[in-house]
């Protein structure tokens, strides 16, 4: 039961906040999506939430939820380039396929 | 896959900038401004961190106009230019004040009543705008940036022309009202009663000046007025008053010159607010003619002097309660608001009247500002989706029914009503012409784990192969928490729709009960979706096959043909069961030993097409 940050999500995480000034960490979560699957969100933390599951990887503070932390348990959070896009990556081993476009995945 | 970045908290969905709104609240002495920042309310100070700001302005013969502390200086040296409680005057006539003793020189105009001063003639309006003004100044300077608008509070008794003059003045001073909100309902927001469970409260409102007591009731999150009442010449300042005589009385004081006097009010004032927290307190004072009083006062003694005070408020909550008809025994809570509220024994009294201890977590100078912050800060659009939040909001998620038994929710829990979403939806199967649309509420991924409120069906879809019609389905919840439903395929513009009345029928419980097993069954959800999503999938894979068989069955030779019927008959198989490994498994099978035949199908579909055409033709 985990979440972790690769070192360069790490760094970069902490640049972000840094840079904003205020946030206790980023929350990891899924929602549905389309007609069925599901898609990641990333968001700030400013406020935590009762019940909410934390972890701690690399000193960054990485928030789910209980509904949210089955589909994504033991996903290692990257940050990537690719060509001249950069953004962060999540390396779930719960997924078993991804939609063609990379938004949603199933388990 | 898509590389993500961090979005704000709650603005994944629709990224937006934080609009600044703020709470006001208005008062008949103090007036103050809050907002909400970082999720929590709090109330905005002026340079010298002072939060409260006297309702007091004064006009000045060059025209100056001074708010504030500033303007209480002067009140002494130019009463007839320092207007004090001008809320008394609001919407008012000349008729209506004209038994009220104020220094001010009124002018005799139609309509509303207006004062003469040195600065020329105001109207209550302007002199509430000059306050108004104060304040959005304060909060634009603390805040950086230009606000978007505001609640303003008002005693739940004004009547329309108060309410009216109330928002000209706000106008006056640039402020975009976003509401006008009854102040013990902001009261009752700034508690977060608006979340706890429905029921009767009292809102007991004893100010510098004025005493209000409302008898609000809340049902399904909104909050209604049943009774009202009050004194309006009963505040704080009349248990200083009270005080100041007892010292003189205690130091065999007679007349005083006006500076004592404010000094000994002053001392009085100093000495009700030790006994908040002590049990007695030395009053020391050094008179003009150098006579030095000193005595001491118990809480004791304070609560006999001013014990008459305190009863005077229990007439007016009886009359409210007889208004309202109901007893003591039918209020579940009740709210303290106003700095005189912090007397030890007006808290007493006020328990022993309800037989029960009132909420005074808050800070009673604050918490009808808190309470407008926290509501305007939603009406200015702050609240992401999946925030908790109060006023009118959706208890559960609406959503509705898609393949496989899932639920796909179009508008998420605790979104502020009223509110619209749409989401396109497509046909399962070819040549599909009708869907049927079967609208649920709850937080289960499954819809026999949801509540269904309506069913219907949209008809005369156009056959098109399965995925390629759009149907965009509308969810819509008005004001009064109304949802309806429409259906609409695009390219032929059929349509349906519904009306539901969604939370009817959830008790506060159920709705409780119904958010903590999505989280306790968040793992059985995820196994369910997981086998009804490789249902679908599967589904799909097993009709296209049998489509093709029907059409290009001749493509394929006895042997190849049994391959694909077995991998065919394999899936089906799978499906029946509740194993979803096996059925992904099978499905990825049946595409395996039709990839052969898919191809062919390919090359027939093109060689018909090309038949009969010259190359030149394309």
């Amino acid at each position: 039961m985990a979440l972790t940050l690769t070192d360069a999500a790490a760094t970069h995480i902490s640049n972000f906040l840094a840079k904003r000034g205020k946030g206790l960490g980023i929350r990891l979560f899924v929602k549905t999506a389309g007609c069925s699957g599901m898609a990641y969100k990333l968001e700030f933390v400013d406020v935590a939430v009762e019940d909410d599951l934390v972890f701690e990887s690399h000193g960054v503070k990485l928030f789910t939820d209980a509904k949210s932390l089955p589909y994504i348990d033991g996903t290692e959070l990257d940050f990537a380039k690719e060509g001249l896009n950069e953004g962060f990556k999540f390396n779930n081993p719960n997924v078993k396929n991804e939609c063609g476009c990379g938004e949603s995945f199933h388990v | 896959m898509a590389l993500l970045q961090i979005s704000e908290p709650g603005l994944s969905a629709a990224p937006h900038q934080h609009r600044l709104a703020v709470g006001i609240d208005l008062g008949t002495t103090n007036s103050l401004v809050a907002t909400v920042r970082s999720g929590s309310a709090a109330c905005l100070p002026d340079d010298d961190g002072r939060t409260l700001l006297p309702s007091v302005v004064h006009y000045g013969a060059d025209q100056t106009v001074t708010v504030g502390h500033a303007a209480q200086k002067r009140q002494n040296q130019d009463p007839a230019n320092t207007v004090v409680s001008v809320k008394r005057f609001m919407g008012r006539g000349l008729t209506d004040v004209a038994d009220a003793a104020t220094p001010y020189r009124f002018v005799d105009e139609p309509g509303m009543l207006k004062l003469s001063t040195a600065a020329g003639i105001k109207s209550p309006v302007e002199v509430s705008a000059d306050i108004l003004r104060a304040l959005r100044t304060r909060a634009e300077q603390s805040l950086g940036g230009e606000l978007v608008g505001a609640v303003i509070t008002v005693p739940a008794y004004f009547d329309d022309a108060q309410r009216q003059a109330t928002k000209d003045a706000a106008r006056l001073a640039g402020l975009n009202v976003l509401r006008l909100l009854n102040e013990p309902t902001a009261a009752a927001i700034a508690y977060g009663l608006d979340n706890a469970s429905e029921g009767t409260y009292v809102v007991y409102d004893l100010g510098g000046g004025t005493f209000d007591v409302s008898i609000l009731e809340l049902t399904r999150g909104v909050f209604e007025v049943r009774a009202t009442s009050g004194d309006s010449q009963l505040g704080g300042d009349d248990f200083d008053h009270r005080l100041y005589c007892w010292i003189l009385e205690a130091a065999g004081l007679s007349q005083l010159n006006d500076k004592d006097a404010r000094l000994l009010l002053t001392k009085a004032r100093q000495a009700k607010e030790a006994l908040t927290e002590h049990a007695s307190t030395q009053i020391t004072a050094k008179l003009s003619d150098d006579s030095v009083i000193d005595v001491e006062l118990t809480a004791e003694i304070f609560q006999q002097i001013t014990d008459h005070l305190v009863q005077k408020t229990v007439t007016p909550v009886r009359r409210a309660l007889r208004d309202a008809r109901l007893t003591a025994d039918d209020i579940k809570g009740v709210v303290l608001v106003g700095g005189a509220t912090r007397m030890p024994h007006v808290r007493r009294a006020v328990a022993q009247l309800f037989g029960k201890p009132p909420l005074t977590n808050l800070d009673p100078d604050k918490v009808v500002a808190l309470g407008a912050a926290m509501q305007a800060n939603v009406l200015a659009g702050n609240k992401g989706d999946d925030d908790w939040l109060l006023l009118d909001v959706i208890p559960l998620s609406l959503g509705l029914e898609t393949m496989g038994g899932l639920v796909e929710k179009v508008i998420p829990r605790n979104s502020t009503i009223p509110t619209a979403r749409a989401q396109e939806f497509t046909t399962f199967k070819d040549g599909q012409t009708a869907m049927a649309i079967h609208v649920l509420q709850g937080e289960r991924e499954l819809v026999t784990d949801c509540r269904s409120l309506a069913r219907f069906e949209l008809r005369g879809i156009p056959a098109m192969v399965a995925g390629a019609a759009r149907i965009r389905v509308t969810f819509q919840v008005d004001a009064d928490g109304l949802l309806s439903v429409s259906a609409q395929e695009q390219s032929s513009g059929v349509q349906a729709s519904i009306v539901v009345k969604p939370s009817y029928g959830l008790s506060d419980d159920e709705i409780g009960r119904m958010l903590s097993d999505s989280m306790a069954h968040a793992g059985d959800d995820l196994e369910a979706r997981k086998l009804a999503e490789a249902r679908v999938e599967s589904e799909s894979i097993v009709n296209a096959t049998l489509a093709a068989l029907e059409q290009d069955g001749d493509l394929l030779n006895a042997d190849e043909r049994q391959a694909v019927d077995t991998a065919l008959a394999a899936a089906q198989a799978a499906n029946a069961g509740s194993n979803a490994n096996l059925i992904r498994t099978a499905a990825e099978a049946l595409n395996q030993a039709s990839g052969d035949f898919a191809a062919r199908r390919m090359d027939r579909a093109v060689s018909r097409g090309l038949a009969g055409h010259k190359v030149s033709d394309f």
